[in-house]
């Protein structure tokens, strides 16, 4: 049955805005992207919005939403009870450009500053031979949508903005993990750069990028904590080091 | 200050958070727990008395390492009659740099007690933030160290459990609540350990060929098995080793007599 939701949806730019006040119509079995649309169809034609598939897999519609980091297409409306005012607002760690599009610039540049999968030597493209085993691991990371929720929500960049030049934030730890545990990879010392050129040493493993990302990627457990662990076994094992074991 | 949501150029939103749900639940009950457990243990820590009584010994005091350990509680007297604090004090610091480095209880404690960040997109209140990159809390990368001695610990409480299958005169045979009570402690013990971050590294975490490795790519199955639980085992066994402690206190204070099974 359809109803009329209350909600409050920022407005505004980078020199300033606020929370509206909208009443709107919502019917059963839809989401939040879908009132967002019919404010723009019916009351707000200039309200900016970025999305593309409505199904949860191009990571364009991310926003928050009474506070919490998500996917406008993957909330659905039957999650708020019809007297609740939803509140949505563009990502709070990036700058806005309107309404509630951001300019997630920042994590295009942390991309590029990973380096690229190095071939191993002698083995000619379409060569390339790998064992399940050894490739399921990082498998778990390629869902990634790059929805960039988890670096929204990370305390590290979101609440203190000077972190930025030297964190590379959930995501792309993660990109570093993915890589440094990819069994024909042949970039040396991918733990060690995760470290110094990529600010491993800032996250605090508090879950929080775990929590939001809509691919239920284990981001802390299996990207995060693995890689601290392989730091440790070059900086702070010195019994180890002493083994000089190699992780092949 | 070092500007956070409020910084130049973001949405102009002047609300810390604005969820709407209970988030500061999980956090003020880890506190009130952990809290909690630290008065507890701090109390018997220092008590020096009631934990000993025959087969059973206080997980907080074993191993009882000096010589002013109760009679029949300690069986290698490290710390000779010049200890004269409670013997719980030498050991305890071993279980709690465990639990201080463990990677969930940081989460914990950062979040409870540094709020940092208290919950998710909620704002710390911090002006600035280095993570884990600094004296103190760069220690915190040594955990694995911890761990190794952890499992010393677990190995001579199970050993507590084992013997406390004897009667108070050291005859075999024997089973009372008691024994029950440590042995379920030092089995939590071991999940706790067996489900540690720095175990699943050890165990093959480290490897990036896993199917060379046979036989350590199936007990890294096993420990990422555990490890989905760890918060789990984290909380229940610090509850069960304070359970177990209340418990041999209770029976070598008078409170209460064991109860014999056989
Ligand atoms: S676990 Fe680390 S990377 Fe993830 S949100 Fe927390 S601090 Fe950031
Ligand atoms: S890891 Fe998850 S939250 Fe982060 S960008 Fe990828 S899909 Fe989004
Ligand atoms: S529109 Fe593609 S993820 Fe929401
Ligand atoms: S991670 Fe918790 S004990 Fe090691």
């Amino acid at each position: 049955m359809g109803y009329k939701a209350k909600f409050k949806v920022w407005r505004g730019d980078a020199e300033g805005g606020d929370l509206q006040d909208f009443t709107v119509e919502v019917n059963e079995g839809e989401v939040v992207l879908d009132v967002i649309h019919r404010l723009q169809a019916t009351q707000a034609p200039d309200m900016a919005v970025r999305w593309n598939c409505k199904a949860g897999k191009c990571g364009s519609c991310s926003a928050e939403i009474n506070g919490r980091p998500r996917l406008m297409c993957m909330t659905r409306m039957s999650v708020f009870s019809e007297d609740e005012t939803v509140t949505v607002t563009p990502m709070r760690t990036f700058p806005v450009i309107r309404d509630l599009v951001t300019d997630v610039s920042y994590n295009y540049e942390k991309a590029r500053e990973v380096p690229a999968f190095a071939p191993p030597e002698g083995v000619a493209p379409g060569e390339y031979r790998m064992e399940q085993v050894d490739v399921e691991r990082s498998q778990e990371f390629r869902k990634c949508i790059e929805c960039f929720l988890c670096q929204n929500t990370c305390h590290v960049v979101r609440d203190h903005e000077d972190n930025k030049t030297n964190f590379s934030g959930p995501r792309f730890l993660m990109r570093i993990a993915e890589l440094d545990m990819h069994p024909l990879d042949a970039h040396e010392n991918r733990a060690q750069e995760a470290k110094t050129d990529h600010g491993l040493g800032f996250c605090n493993i508090t879950k929080c990028c775990t929590e939001v990302c809509p691919e239920h990627i284990k981001i802390t457990d299996n990207a995060l904590i693995p890689m601290k662990e392989r730091v440790a076994d070059h900086y702070y094992d010195p019994i180890l080091r002493l083994f000089k074991r190699t992780n092949k | 200050m070092t500007a956070g949501t409020t910084a130049p150029g973001r949405a102009q939103i002047s609300a810390r958070t604005l969820r709407t749900d209970r988030w500061w639940v999980q956090p003020a009950v880890t506190v009130a727990v952990l809290v909690a457990f630290i008065i507890y243990a701090t109390i018997r820590a220092f008590q020096n008395a009631d934990y000993y009584s025959a087969p059973y010994i206080s997980p907080f005091y074993s191993p009882c390492l000096a010589t002013n350990c109760v009679p029949g509680s300690s069986e290698v007297a490290v710390f000779g009659g010049w200890w004269a604090l409670s013997p719980a004090l030498i050991i305890l610091i071993f279980p709690l740099g465990f639990r201080l480095t463990c990677y969930y209880y940081r989460k914990a404690y950062y979040r409870g007690f540094w709020s940092s960040p208290p919950a998710c997109a909620v704002a710390e209140p911090h002006g600035k933030y280095t993570g884990e990159r600094r004296f103190p809390l760069v220690l915190n990368n040594i955990h694995r160290y911890f761990f190794y001695i952890g499992l010393i610990f677990n190995v001579i409480l199970t050993y507590d459990a084992v013997i406390a299958f004897r009667d108070s005169t050291g005859a075999w045979g024997h089973m009372g609540l008691g024994t029950l009570v440590l042995l379920a402690n030092a089995t939590l013990l071991w999940l706790y350990s067996a489900s540690c971050h720095s175990c699943r590294h050890v165990m093959g975490g480290r490897l990036t060929h896993f199917s060379k490795h046979p036989v350590r790519y199936k007990a890294w199955t096993l420990v990422s098995k555990l490890n989905t639980r760890h918060m789990f085992f984290a909380w229940a066994s610090l509850i069960g080793v304070a359970l177990a402690d209340l418990y041999v206190a209770l029976v070598a204070g008078g409170t209460i007599t064991d109860l014999r099974f056989f």
